[in-house]
């Protein structure tokens, strides 16, 4: 198997309006190794309909373009909605930001983790059933099996978010996709859920594309930062050198955020260049 | 019920509140006190569900199950209702500008209107002076929420919240909403407000670097209860005691770290 797992050339995600076409994203290439590429931005940049695009999840009348969607063997552009059916999970998956709205609220957890597993895979009950359990010890759940029987709605945000990940990792996907994964937690629980998150993806060496508005966090917990601005990559720089991005839009992004040690009688207002909107965006193949 | 010592402090004596009657009474606050000067800028911090937000509802008469006792500005509050001049004197500003203002008001509208039930007659030239020093021009004046961005829709929010002259700003969460970008803004011009008009803030915000940032004084809720209140420097160099404060602080740092 080749070490690049997925391979976007100048995708586009558009969406006619009365007024014309809006263009979300706006020609962006990229390439995703075993690593952890995160995708930073402020909302609207596009970050989102990248992630959503990569799995064809983006809705009608939305459609993407591109020169080149390739994820492992199979071209994406081509594929079918019954192809994509047998990618997603299988091969991609997906965390959302709110685990209470991402779980389906009328099924147990077992309920649900059983049937991640068995639409992908031909496993008895039983043996779904230990996966399950498995799979939530991993993800650091205490009591397996009481959780197995409660509801979404009788589990806090960060056990929901756990859960979320446990279900989305049993049937062994090589890609994750991580929209805001940790934004709807207290900060408390954020890095116990990132922490494990990091430890299943590095142990599987599974491909992370992690997309989160917080430049801070994904300097932490990735190898690889791709800055997204008016829908264009506008910088791509190694996650440990973002504290010496060039671009005035990364500096900005970085300068705003208060920060408890290094207090600042101001904090630093974004001016936006419309240059930035128009440059040609940077690609992180 | 006159508002003599109209000077924007804040006294919580002993607030305990809680939620439900019986065997499904649920207590969120847990007794707790609280003092915050005039012009103080105070900050209450804590995860969610530690009641944070509770207090700020029970002091703005949103909450009704309370007992204890509040005094805001000298006025001790009941449990019930609220005076005209309480609310000339405390406005809160929500966390979410996307549900605190009515979809289909008019930005003139939302203000006039503010304006007109707390008795001002100038109201144009006021609707044109709020919307100056939150920083909107008059071309915001007529338009609708949906055609503002969220730190728009924040910036009239908070020129609502200033519509009565208060001295005294509640403030929930009002930019966890918001970009980091746009975040700064908004505290900047929070900052800018209270130093024009001296204004009293008590804010509620899960993000300690916010808190930093906006506060002198900070409390930090676990549960109901305050576990521990330090001033900026110290929460600056890391010096807390209470082992919660110290995980808050520590996971906010390796947050940024």
């Amino acid at each position: 198997m080749s070490d690049t797992l997925l391979d976007v050339e100048n995708l586009w995600v558009r969406f006619p309006t009365r007024n014309g076409i809006f263009d979300a994203v706006r020609g962006i290439s990229f390439s995703l190794g075993r690593e952890r590429l995160g995708i930073v931005g402020e909302s609207g940049s596009g970050k989102s309909m990248t992630g959503r695009a990569v799995l064809k999840l983006i809705r009608k009348p939305g459609f993407v373009e591109a020169d080149k969607m390739q994820m492992g063997e199979t071209d994406l552009l081509t594929a079918s909605e019954r192809d994509m059916r047998a990618i997603r999970g299988r091969h991609a998956a997906m965390i959302m930001q709110d685990p209470k709205f991402s779980l389906n609220p009328v099924m147990t957890v077992e309920q649900q983790m059983v049937e991640a597993l068995t639409t992908h895979e031909r496993v008895s009950r039983r043996e779904a059933r230990s996966r399950a359990l498995e799979m939530l010890d991993a993800v650091a759940i205490r009591e397996p099996e009481r959780v197995l029987r409660l509801y979404p709605h009788e589990v806090s945000g960060g056990m929901g978010q756990r859960i979320m990940i446990a279900m989305m990792l049993i049937p062994d996907p090589e890609i994750l996709i991580a929209d805001e994964p940790t934004s709807a937690l207290d900060v408390s629980v954020q890095l116990q859920v990132l922490e494990i998150m990091d430890k299943l993806v590095k142990d599987r060496g599974m491909g992370l594309i992690f997309i989160s508005h917080d430049l801070n966090l994904v300097a932490n917990f990735c190898d690889r930062v791709a800055v997204m601005y008016a829908g264009r990559i506008v910088e791509v720089c190694e996650a440990g050198k973002l504290q010496e991005a060039q671009h005035p839009y990364t500096r900005g992004l970085l300068n705003a955020v208060p920060d408890l040690e290094h207090p600042r009688d101001r904090l630093e207002v974004l001016e936006r260049d419309p240059a930035w909107r128009e440059a040609p965006s940077v690609s992180a193949r | 019920m006159n508002m003599a010592n109209d000077n924007g402090a804040i006294d919580i004596r002993n607030l305990r509140v809680w939620f439900g009657e019986g065997a499904a009474r649920n207590v969120a606050v847990k007794g707790m006190n609280l003092a915050v000067g005039a012009g103080e800028s105070f900050g209450l911090v804590g995860e969610s569900g530690s009641g944070k937000s509770t207090v700020l509802r029970a002091i703005a008469g949103l909450v009704e199950s309370w007992d204890g006792s509040i005094t805001v500005g000298g006025e001790s509050l009941r449990q019930k209702g609220r005076s005209k001049a309480f609310y000339k004197t405390v406005q809160m500003v929500f966390q979410d500008p996307y549900a605190s203002l009515h979809p289909r008001h008019t930005v003139d509208r939302v203000l006039g209107e503010t304006l007109q039930l707390h008795g001002f007659s100038d109201i144009d030239a006021r609707i044109t002076r709020l919307l100056d020093s939150v920083g909107l021009g008059g071309g915001f004046r007529f338009r609708y929420p949906h055609q503002l961005s969220g730190g728009q829709r924040q910036r009239v929010a908070i020129a609502r919240a200033l519509a009565p002259e208060p001295r005294i700003l509640l403030l929930d969460e009002p930019t966890s909403a918001l970009d980091v970008s746009v975040q700064a803004e908004i505290l900047n011009l929070l900052s800018d407000l209270r130093s024009e008009m001296g204004l009293t803030y008590l804010m509620v915000s899960h993000d300690l670097g916010v808190v930093g940032h906006m506060c002198g004084q900070v409390a930090v809720m676990q549960q109901g209860e305050i576990v521990e209140e330090l001033g900026v420097a110290e929460m600056r160099k890391l010096q807390a005691n209470h082992p919660y404060t110290k995980h808050l602080l520590e996971s906010s740092l390796g947050a940024i770290r």
